[in-house]
């Protein structure tokens, strides 16, 4: 079993490698901080200057373990969107999860023009922004569980998914065209997604939406194997294919539900990095892609995360260029080098 | 020891719809026994696959049942179906990664834990299968990378890892030439008598289902009857087979000609 000893090596090396961008993500940044001080801090010690603690501990650290999050949900809702709907192009956004979430902020931000002045002061405070987007893309879950109960077609589910998208799109740009200028740029921050700016609590309540998502996935490991022969096949092994796959859509709504609405919509990391995990393990194991899908997300997210405040720059870039300037490369590079792209 | 694996009784095949009942088969009394190797014929759009939907579960009969292992069907629970019948359907698999070992694992899956992890049994079986069919030295291919006979034996070392004592293939031979289509009924054949399993499948090669198999079932618009293969030929029912004056049956030859 010459591949047990090859995966082996390489979990060792991605383990390696995430501590190694975790800590990388921490000590970098617009200031400078000796890897001292960052121990120390890190450790519970206490570091030369007290704002450099105050940056680790309520900044970076944070940040950081948004960033693993982020990546790593994102991560799993695409390896599992990519096996249900059988499209090597599926990804959270396919299910209108994102759409919908953006729909929601629209409606904050664009439409608070059309509130009193004393209302949309409320109505525009961050965790408005929250609420909204958790309310958009759960309404589009919902609307999804509804449809995915009535339609037997797993392709049909994937066309209404598509269709709500382009239908929030299509609303999202009649509000942009009466609001203004002022508005429109809050908006387009928002869709540029953001990592910091979390508070421990609102941390707290990703861990546990994601927690929840990623058991719901590792659930589905075995029902996701069994899909790759096909539907059929799956339910000729005694696969419960209807609770199947309302588990997969409901782990995949509350894990890119909860991340875009605290993180903004993320592109590229849902679809990209389950591809990189298949070309560099070759398999289609689930259980192996689970756990190689995971590593990646964070590191892969870590490393953007890094790269968008490049130290000594004062400016951070937002994460979303980032993910997709840095993804989209590496996939066409992985795919072209090995020609059997599954 | 010859047991009934699967028989049906009174059963009426066909669907419902809004125009109203379109009836396919009547008062079928099927007998399917292990260790025997029997072909479904009829022509096209006949409802091959209407009968065999209905016994394997997955559609309704009009009446009457169908009793796999002295149970009805309807009441098996989807994992203890898996554990008495398996499958090998026609249809192209969707693209992945698996290797042809990979492959024939998944026929473990009413076996395994949640995490689908193989024990010692599970892998024997596997082996097992492999060996039986001869694709061992397949096992680490990628089942893109093998040829349409290949394949198809691997989807048939899968079934026989489910370790079922029925499997029922749908049309396994098209797309075969006659090279490997005779080497694929001889393989059904001989895991027939090996391992004392009931191998139902349909096929448009009628030929080599006559000299091949234990038991034919021969569905006609007229009826389906169940009968050794020498005894369908001399009570004529191959004749009304296809409705085409040009195509007869050579009772003698055992094949049908053209004119």
């Amino acid at each position: 079993m010459a591949n047990k000893k090859r995966n082996t090596i390489l979990f060792v090396i991605l383990a390696l490698g995430l501590l190694l961008m975790f800590f990388a993500s921490i000590s970098l940044g617009s200031v400078m901080i000796p890897v001292k001080d960052v121990f120390t801090s890190l450790t519970g010690g206490h570091a030369t200057k007290s704002t450099w603690e105050y940056i680790i501990i309520n900044y970076r650290l944070p940040k950081a373990i948004t960033a693993v999050l982020v990546g790593t949900g994102l991560s799993i809702s695409g390896l599992l969107m990519q096996t249900l709907f059988r499209n090597p192009l599926a990804e959270p956004y396919v299910l209108g999860l994102s759409s919908g979430a953006s729909l929601g902020v629209a409606f904050v931000i664009l439409g608070a023009g059309f509130l009193p002045s004393f209302l949309s002061v409320i109505v525009l405070s961050s965790y408005a922004i929250v609420l909204a987007s958790t309310i958009g893309s759960t309404l589009v879950l919902f609307l999804v569980l509804i449809v995915s109960e009535k339609l037997r077609n797993t392709m049909a589910i994937l066309i209404v998914g598509l269709m709500f998208g382009s239908f929030s799109t299509a609303i999202v740009s009649i509000l942009s065209y009466f609001s203004t200028a002022e508005q429109l740029q809050k908006f387009t921050f928002w869709t540029m997604g953001n990592l910091g700016n979390l508070s421990w609590t609102t941390i707290g309540i990703l861990t546990f939406c994601v927690g929840i998502g990623l058991l719901l996935s590792a659930k589905s490991i075995k029902p996701l194997n069994a899909l790759l022969l096909g539907e059929n096949y799956a339910k000729s092994m005694g696969l419960n294919f209807k609770q199947a796959r309302l588990i997969i859509i409901f782990a995949t709504s509350i894990l890119s539900g909860a991340i875009t609405a605290f993180a903004g919509p993320i592109a590229f990391i849902g679809l990209a990095v389950p591809h990189i995990a298949k070309l560099t393990f070759q398999t289609s194991n689930h259980t192996v892609l689970f756990w190689s899908t995971l590593f990646f997300g964070s590191i892969i997210m870590l490393f953007c995360d890094i790269v968008s405040q490049m130290p000594g720059f004062e400016v951070t870039l937002p994460i979303n260029a980032i993910t997709s300037i840095i993804g989209a490369p590496v996939v066409i590079w992985l795919v072209v080098r090995k020609r059997n792209f599954q | 020891m010859i047991r009934i694996i699967l028989n049906t009784s009174n059963l009426n095949i066909g669907y419902k719809s809004k125009k109203g009942v379109t009836t396919i088969g009547k008062d079928l009394n099927l007998n399917l026994d292990s260790g025997k190797l029997i072909t479904l014929i009829g022509a096209n759009g006949i409802g091959k696959s209407t009968l065999l939907r209905t016994i394997t579960g997955i559609q309704k009969p009009l009446s009457g049942n169908v009793y796999l292992n002295e149970k009805e069907i309807s009441r098996y629970k989807p994992l203890e179906l898996a554990q008495n019948l398996s499958l090998v359907l026609t249809e192209k698999l969707p693209p992945s990664n698996l290797s042809v070992f990979e492959l024939v694992a998944l026929g473990r899956q009413p076996y395994t834990n949640w995490v689908d992890s193989l024990s010692k049994e599970d892998i024997d079986k596997v082996q097992q299968a492999m060996s039986l069919t001869q694709i061992e030295h397949l096992a680490s291919k990628k089942h893109f990378q093998i040829s349409d006979g290949q394949l198809q034996k691997v989807l048939i070392a899968r079934a026989l890892a489910q370790d079922t004592p029925l499997i029922i293939l749908d049309e396994p031979t098209t797309h075969l030439d006659l090279l490997h289509k005779v080497s694929l009924f001889k393989l059904l054949k001989k895991l027939t008598h090996e391992t004392q399993k009931c191998i139902l499948f349909s096929t448009h090669d009628i030929d080599l289902a006559i000299q091949l198999s234990d038991e034919m079932i021969i569905m006609t618009p007229e009826n389906i009857v169940q009968d050794l293969p020498c005894n369908l030929i001399s009570n004529g029912s191959f004749d009304n087979l296809f409705k085409d004056e040009h195509i007869v049956f050579d009772a003698e030859k055992g094949k049908f000609i053209v004119s």
